[in-house]
């Protein structure tokens, strides 16, 4: 069994696969489909405006987060392997900076986190539903 | 010493552990099973593949996070790491940092896009785009490779709690508790499938959540809520003094050990995003949504779990006494259970006792389900079937490979008790940021990636670590080695991380320019547009 799952858009009552040609994103041109192929053409949605800008978006989120975290993980592991004295200097009593830093891997992940479901539930969410939604019109519009 | 027969004190002869602690371990254990035994009857597994791998998508974030945490958190960690603070502090600590910090490269970069391009395995993502056969085969062997290494350290790590905990020395009583946690756990994949195995999973880490925030509390409690209190107690309780609060104690011997340490942090962070049954983890809901909400409550719970194993770590040192956990048996990993004893007396140390088998218990049925799933959907179904085979097939010959697991880690589990095998956890963290995550992150970001890179990226990363775990401290040339007589350790590092990862990086490099340009153009766009939209996913 493929991996390619049965397209939702072709739900219990399309009996006849391959009618449905979406045009997404006002491209006309229906590019080359092999027979049999079910499902929205998705050469043509990743070609769109709409979806080539949400995946600009989220990498542009995704990528410099990842270098950020792995950055400040790295320098902490290091601190700690050739710079122990500078960790094991005291801030409040008992407490030294070290720990802080540890704590603070802590709190930067947690705010990491929280900053990448506001955005993903304030930007990326809305724009790919509306991607989606778009082809499900697209192709519900197709079967008619 | 793991087998060490000692359960009183030499010193002073007072008794650690009370004589009616294994019959309250006993029972409490014996109620956690038959609890999850019931559930896991109710919620049993239809026959579909669906359900059977991925429980038809039906949990919610916060269940598969509170799973998630639940897969995660092994006896290694809750034992282990409490038990590495209270002997070398700081150092201690640094692990868990390694752990948690890791969990964003999942949120960030994988499980949502892993949600999106597969069903069941991580070869489905993997082959989305390529050859099929060659690349499900590749990924069937990291995943079970990844699988059958993180199993064998956990089973060994059984024997050594079983003394611990149940008073269970001589060797084949030790066997058999062994093996009967292994049939409870092959009970659970069988009947349960993902479903079952899922629930196993959130009742333990509520269990051990639970548990932990309530020692910390108390912990606290004694010290008047200072810390800083604490701290100072467990320095004078411990042979290294100050040096415990601060990096070094284990690591910072010399300039290899160092090394050493940097590559255990490379393997830890980049390593939870390929291992195989975290990822399995994330079809076990709905949508995309679903998966970024589980790794949300997975951070959640597991922050604060790491933080309770700082406070029981040093409070362990400061109120038992660090000689005192390195004399008995079990010595690191009973910082916990002693703490937990002379805090709260006979019944706490069994409800601590009790969740350290139920997490042995789980973690191992997770690992036997990812692996027969593997198995059978990658190599059965897609390999040997090419895609022709019935549903019901499949889940028959996921719960035969189950079997043949379940059999083969008791075995392994019983081969390897009392030694030294704490480096596995490491090596299979190494092994899975080697083989799985560059192919994986390739696969999903680089549109140029083809079969050929798969290949090498899978292969490269697989056979460079084991290469280099044959040939290093761990199996020949040091007094602590499996061939303490033999010397062929060419390689000084014990974690091969920070070598092979950046050799299975660069094997997917060359290996996608040494190959045919893939021209399936029109797979490689559905999976960009799926791994971000989820068009056209099914959802369960």
């Amino acid at each position: 069994m493929s991996n390619a799952p049965q397209s939702a858009l072709h739900g219990p009552h399309d009996g006849r696969p391959g009618k449905a040609r979406t045009t997404f994103g006002g491209i006309e041109k229906s590019s080359v489909r092999t027979a049999g192929d079910t499902g929205p053409n998705y050469q043509d949605i990743e070609r769109s405006e709409e979806f080539r800008g949400l995946r600009r978006r989220v990498a542009a989120f995704v990528f410099p987060m990842t270098a950020l975290f792995l950055l400040w993980y790295l320098a902490y592991v290091l601190i700690a392997a050739y710079l122990p004295d500078f960790m094991g200097q005291r801030v409040v009593g008992e407490i030294n900076v070290g720990l802080l830093m540890g704590i603070g891997q802590f709190v930067s992940t947690v705010l990491i986190t929280v900053a990448y479901v506001r955005f993903a539930e304030r930007y990326a969410d809305p724009v790919a539903n509306r991607i989606k939604s778009a082809v499900d019109n697209m192709a519900a519009a197709g079967e008619r | 010493m793991l087998h060490m027969p000692l359960l009183r004190s030499p010193a002073e002869g007072q008794t650690l552990l009370p004589d009616e602690g294994p019959v309250v371990n006993t029972a409490i254990f014996a109620g956690f099973v038959l609890l999850t035994l019931f559930i896991v009857y109710r919620v049993s597994s239809a026959n579909t593949s669906s359900d059977y791998f991925a429980a038809n998508g039906s949990f919610t974030g916060l269940q598969n996070g509170v799973a998630l945490s639940g897969d995660f958190l092994s006896a290694a960690s809750f034992l282990g790491i409490a038990g590495a603070i209270a002997v070398h502090g700081y150092d201690g600590f640094l692990y868990s940092i390694g752990f948690l910090v890791a969990w964003l490269i999942n949120l960030l970069l994988i499980a949502e896009r892993m949600r999106n391009t597969g069903r069941f395995t991580m070869g489905d993502v993997l082959s989305f785009r390529m050859r099929q056969r060659p690349v499900r085969a590749a990924a069937a062997i990291s995943t079970l490779t990844i699988t059958f290494v993180y199993m064998i350290a956990q089973m060994a790590g059984a024997g050594g709690l079983v003394a611990l905990l149940a008073d269970v020395h001589v060797a084949w009583g030790q066997a058999l508790v062994i093996a009967a946690v292994g049939i409870v756990m092959i009970i659970y994949v069988l009947l349960g499938g993902m479903k079952g195995t899922t629930w196993v999973q959130i009742i333990k880490a509520v269990l051990l959540m639970l548990c932990a925030a309530l020692i910390t509390v108390f912990l606290l409690g004694k010290f008047g809520y200072d810390f800083s209190h604490l701290l100072r107690d467990a320095t004078e309780n411990n042979p290294h003094g100050r040096a415990i609060l601060k990096p070094g104690v284990q690591y910072g011997k010399n300039d290899l050990t160092k090394l050493d340490f940097l590559s255990l942090s490379l393997a830890l962070v980049l390593g939870v995003g390929g291992l195989p049954h975290v990822l399995m983890r994330f079809y076990t809901v709905p949508n995309a949504k679903e998966a970024r909400r589980s790794v949300v409550w997975a951070v959640w719970t597991m922050s604060v779990f790491y933080l309770c194993t700082l406070v029981i770590g040093f409070g362990a040192a400061a109120m038992v006494g660090t000689p005192t956990i390195l004399d008995a048996p079990g010595s690191e990993n009973s910082a916990a259970p002693l703490l937990a004893y002379q805090i709260g007396g006979t019944l706490l140390l069994g409800i601590v006792a009790a969740i350290a088998f139920a997490t042995i218990l789980a973690v191992v049925a997770g690992l036997t389900l990812t692996a027969s799933a593997s198995f059978a959907h990658d190599v059965y179904a897609n390999m040997i079937r090419r895609g022709r085979a019935e549903s019901h097939e499949v889940v028959r010959v996921a719960r035969l490979t189950a079997v043949g697991i379940g059999v083969a880690s008791i075995i392994g589990g019983i081969a390897v008790n009392g030694q030294n095998i704490a480096f596995l956890v490491g090596l299979a963290f190494a092994f899975a940021a080697s083989a799985n995550l560059s192919t994986l992150l390739f696969s999903l970001f680089w549109k140029r990636f083809n079969t050929t890179g798969t290949l090498w990226g899978i292969y490269g990363g697989l056979i460079s670590c084991l290469v280099l775990v044959v040939f290093s401290p761990v199996f020949s040339g040091a007094s602590d080695s499996i061939f303490p007589h033999l010397d062929f350790a060419l390689f000084p590092l014990r974690n091969p991380g920070i070598v092979s990862i950046p050799i299975s990086f660069l094997c997917g490099i060359i290996g996608t320019f040494a190959g045919p340009a893939s021209d399936d153009h029109e797979r490689q766009a559905e999976m960009s547009v799926r791994s971000l939209t989820g068009i056209g996913v099914r959802t369960g």
